[in-house]
């Protein structure tokens, strides 16, 4: 929480921090060299929190261009015998897929860790990708802390396993951590210094069967290292009949939902902090005590079903067991087993369900009863764009612009804040979203069907970060096949979903440093592409913009630019709006509420009082964008900037 | 006025883009300095845009606790608006939970668009009391105008929690955090909303529990 905390030089004292400073903070303890990663929640604010150390501790810190050459970057030090962290969020996993897997063969050299921040419940992202199994499949040893002192323990220690190995490690880190805060208990900072050496001859490389042989040998390693890693932990009777085999978070479930079931004296608890490859030694001499287990893990039974296959092996070793888990749907949120994420209630159902131990919840508010006191049901709470979103008025434009088309145009997107554009905020434009620049991939395979008869005008939007991130290979393959679409790049100058960080088009760096600007006009017109730039606050210029390209053909680009709201206001004073009770006729105007109903931002309300719209001042980012589409003129903006 | 719970389990929760996580944050770091051990569960990213947003914030004195807190369990919840209180209320409420509640609303889009009815505020106060003990409902968005910008109204909820009597440290360690976390202006309206919710709540005869400072030592 604090960046003095991260860097307090006092071991032994204890600080606040959340669970990404603390995975920061680790690194330090560790002597980290150098920092990569694209943005992504839930771990985006390890890089942001190294990157303003960055100078004080002597050590390189970038937002690279995507998570591929993020983890490729981070390995280069890592050859060169400095130790190095690369995060990414799950997505972004599979984005540098293909390099891990080769640098999982040919190993490294300076202790490397990648943080993998997974997102059970899809709180902050667009799905709940688990992935160990890829972890797995990449034969890569996989660490999961359990609470935010441990998201500090279990880099640190990441980094010298990852050295003795010459493997790099994954800690995998889920939302309940990552975004989570408490005490961590300090340790001692490691001097950094480590030299760079990369020389003739030496030799980092993928290729002969003899590689993978020796992979499978250091996950052998790895296995007699976790059977004694205090990363896993055991809570409970000795000899337990009963046992709970749990990792991440819900090591902190299982033990409350236990205390809540008066368990916690009969039932052991298995945390292990080392989840891949299994400590087997020390999984086998539990279950041969054990008569029963249950798995506690989110997502996916990843534990569950690797634990019962090392199990079906020693068959002869650890007798009769009877496992509960996700297979058997037993340990199950309200959205079923292996969906969503659990807690101490699912997990205390779940266990008082198998043990037919009874759990009394306390008694819940009567939901019928309030609702009648409210006299109304309880009204939902849909995600929106900002008050002031650039991109409200950038979909406002390009709906009003297919409309006067008339032929039906669709339109395309992908992830940032304007995914929101497959909801209501966004008019429910979108009509596919996937990942990171799909949208212009999609395009470009919908912009080569007019042979079979297909006529309808394309539209993709996607980002500026995700433009450098993900789109330009599909622009490049558009304009070599003259694939007919229009791309928008909704360009608000910053990564803004994950807390707007720098990107390749912007001037700094991460740690602040001047950055040579790559322009997406630049590369947009090498890839010989038509263009044009229009700022989408000026509504009418933009809807204009939108049409006339509509009409065009072959691949076209479309920058609609103008900052994020939120970041054009930090820190100023924002522009004061309000509606002019004069000039706003309320119903009778025959807008049906535009500024509120239909443009919809959500600082544009109803006054049920007056019958007027009004502005609500703690809401309102003062674009002024209301003002020039209220038919009326009834809205009125001081400017202050 | 016996001890605190342990843990003691606040929610403070809000709409996306209200700063709950930033409140959440200045208790829980309070919480460490006082000498206190915290869990804090929280969500960000996309739900900072405009959805329903709860921070748990758990404070205990030795043990480590996990970042959630289970349902009808809460002791306390934060409101900064009036329909995400009542929605938190329903899964985690009990009889004795205590409520501070801001009275602003904020409208979700449903209710902006006329397809939803955003309750009338009688009959919200209505039914938070028909669900806890104790309620303060205040005027926090205008305080935090008045203390320079509405936007500060997530520091005035902070300042009537810290003088509301239910956690076990004195405001002093919010004053210090408040200062360590915010430089210059922001730092200067922050303190000052802080103070605006401490006094709102301080002034209210009816709300304050036999308050206790000794009571840190007291776990
Ligand atoms: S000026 Fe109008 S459109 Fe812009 S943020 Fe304020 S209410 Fe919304
Ligand atoms: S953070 Fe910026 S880009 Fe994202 S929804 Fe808010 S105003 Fe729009």
């Amino acid at each position: 929480m604090t960046i003095m905390g991260v860097c307090c030089d006092k071991p032994g004292v204890k600080v606040a921090l959340t669970g990404n400073e603390s995975i920061a903070r680790g690194a330090l303890e560790a002597g980290v060299g150098y920092a990569s990663s694209y943005p992504g929640s839930p771990t985006a604010e390890v890089l942001g929190t190294l990157a303003k150390l960055a100078r004080q501790f002597n050590l390189y810190a970038e937002w690279s261009i995507n998570e591929k050459v993020a983890m490729e970057v981070a390995a280069a030090a890592s050859f060169t015998g400095l130790r190095s962290l690369v995060i990414m969020k799950a997505d972004g996993l599979n984005v540098a897929l293909d390099f891990a897997s080769a640098l999982a063969i040919s190993g490294c050299r300076g202790g490397m860790v990648i943080v993998v921040g997974d997102d059970p419940g899809a709180h902050s992202s667009v799905r709940e990708e688990d992935s160990r199994n890829l972890c797995k499949a990449l034969h890569l040893p996989v660490l999961e802390p359990a609470s935010v002192q441990e998201a500090k323990d279990v880099t640190r220690e990441a980094f010298s396993l990852s050295e003795s190995l010459q493997l790099p490690v994954v800690v995998r880190c889920v939302t309940r951590v990552c975004h989570a805060s408490g005490d961590v208990l300090l340790g001692e900072l490691a001097p950094a210094g480590r030299r760079p050496a990369f020389n003739q001859g030496d030799r980092v490389i993928t290729f002969s069967i003899k590689l993978h042989a020796l992979q499978e040998q250091k996950l052998a390693r790895a296995s007699d290292w976790a059977g004694n890693s205090r990363l896993n932990s055991y809570h409970g009777p000795g000899d337990a009949g009963r046992l709970v085999i749990a990792s991440g978070p819900c090591y902190m479930y299982a033990l409350e939902a236990l205390e809540m079931l008066g368990l916690s004296e009969q039932v052991g608890v298995l945390k292990l902090g080392v989840t891949w490859p299994l400590p087997e030694k020390l999984l086998l001499s539990y279950l041969k005590t054990a008569a029963e287990v249950v798995f506690a893990e989110e997502v996916e039974p990843f534990v569950e079903d690797n634990v019962m296959a090392l199990a079906a092996r020693h068959w002869d070793e650890v007798g009769k067991i009877k496992f509960y888990g996700k297979r058997n749907g037993q340990v199950a949120g309200p959205n079923g087993p292996g969906i969503g994420e659990l807690d101490p209630d699912v997990l205390a159902q779940s266990l008082s369900a198998i043990w037919g131990t009874p759990y009394t919840k306390p008694a819940l508010p009567a939901h019928q009863e309030i609702f009648d006191l409210l006299g109304t049901k309880m009204p939902d709470r849909e995600l929106a764009l900002c008050a002031g979103c650039p991109h409200r008025a950038s979909f406002w434009s390009i709906r009003t612009a297919l409309e006067l088309d008339g032929r039906g145009g669709i339109v395309l997107g992908d992830i940032g804040c304007y995914t929101l554009g497959i909801a209501r905020t966004g008019y429910y434009l979108l009509q596919t979203m996937h990942c990171m620049g799909a949208g212009v991939g999609i395009a470009s395979g919908l912009g080569k069907l007019d042979c079979f008869g297909f006529d309808k005008p394309v539209i993709t939007v996607v980002g500026d970060s995700t433009f450098y991130h993900a789109a330009l290979p599909a622009l490049v393959n558009a304009r070599y096949h003259r694939a007919s679409f229009m791309c928008v790049v909704l360009d608000n100058e910053t990564t803004a979903m994950t807390g707007h960080q720098p990107h390749p088009g912007r001037e700094t760096t991460a740690t602040g440093e001047p950055a040579d600007t790559v322009p997406m006009e630049e590369i947009i017109r090498g890839i010989g592409i038509p263009y044009a730039v229009q700022d989408p606050y000026d509504v009418e210029a933009a809807i204009e913009a939108v049409y006339r390209m509509l009409q065009q053909q072959g691949p076209r680009v479309l920058i609609l630019r103008r900052a994020c709201a939120l970041a054009a206001v930090k820190g100023k004073q924002k522009n004061r709006v309000y509606v002019d009770p004069e000039k706003c006729i309320g119903d009778s105007c025959g807008c049906s509420r535009f500024c509120s109903k239909v443009f919809a931002c959500p600082a544009n309300i109803w006054d049920a009082e007056s019958g007027k719209a009004r502005i609500d001042e703690a809401v309102c980012n003062g674009c002024g964008v209301c003002a020039t589409l209220c038919p009326q003129q009834a809205i009125v903006v001081e400017r202050t900037v | 006025m016996g001890a605190f719970h342990e843990p003691l389990n606040i929610i403070v929760t809000g709409v996306g883009g209200q700063g709950n996580v930033l409140a959440s944050q200045v208790i829980s770091v309070a919480a460490v300095e006082a000498g206190y051990r915290v869990a804090v569960g929280e969500t960000f990213g996309v739900s900072q845009r405009g959805g329903s947003v709860m921070s748990h914030v758990r404070i205990s004195h030795d043990r480590p606790y996990g970042p959630l807190i289970p349902r009808g369990r809460a002791h306390v919840i934060a409101g900064f608006e009036p329909v995400e209180t009542v929605r938190v209320m329903l899964d985690y409420a009990n009889p004795d939970t205590v409520i501070i509640m801001n009275n602003r609303p904020n409208y979700p889009l449903g209710c902006l668009l006329g397809e939803d009815k955003y309750p009338q505020p009688q009959k919200i106060l209505a039914a938070v009391q028909k669900m806890a003990g104790r309620v303060h409902v205040l005027p926090a968005t205008e305080l935090a105008k008045e203390a320079g910008s509405p936007m500060a109204a997530n520091m005035v909820m902070t300042g009537a929690l810290a003088g509301s009597g239910l956690l076990p440290f004195g405001r002093e360690y919010f004053v210090e955090t408040i200062k360590s976390l915010f430089k210059d202006h922001i730092r200067e309206l922050n303190l000052k909303a802080f103070t605006f919710g401490l006094e709102h709540i301080g002034s209210n005869v009816a709300w304050r529990v036999s308050y206790n400072e000794n009571f840190a030592g007291n776990l």
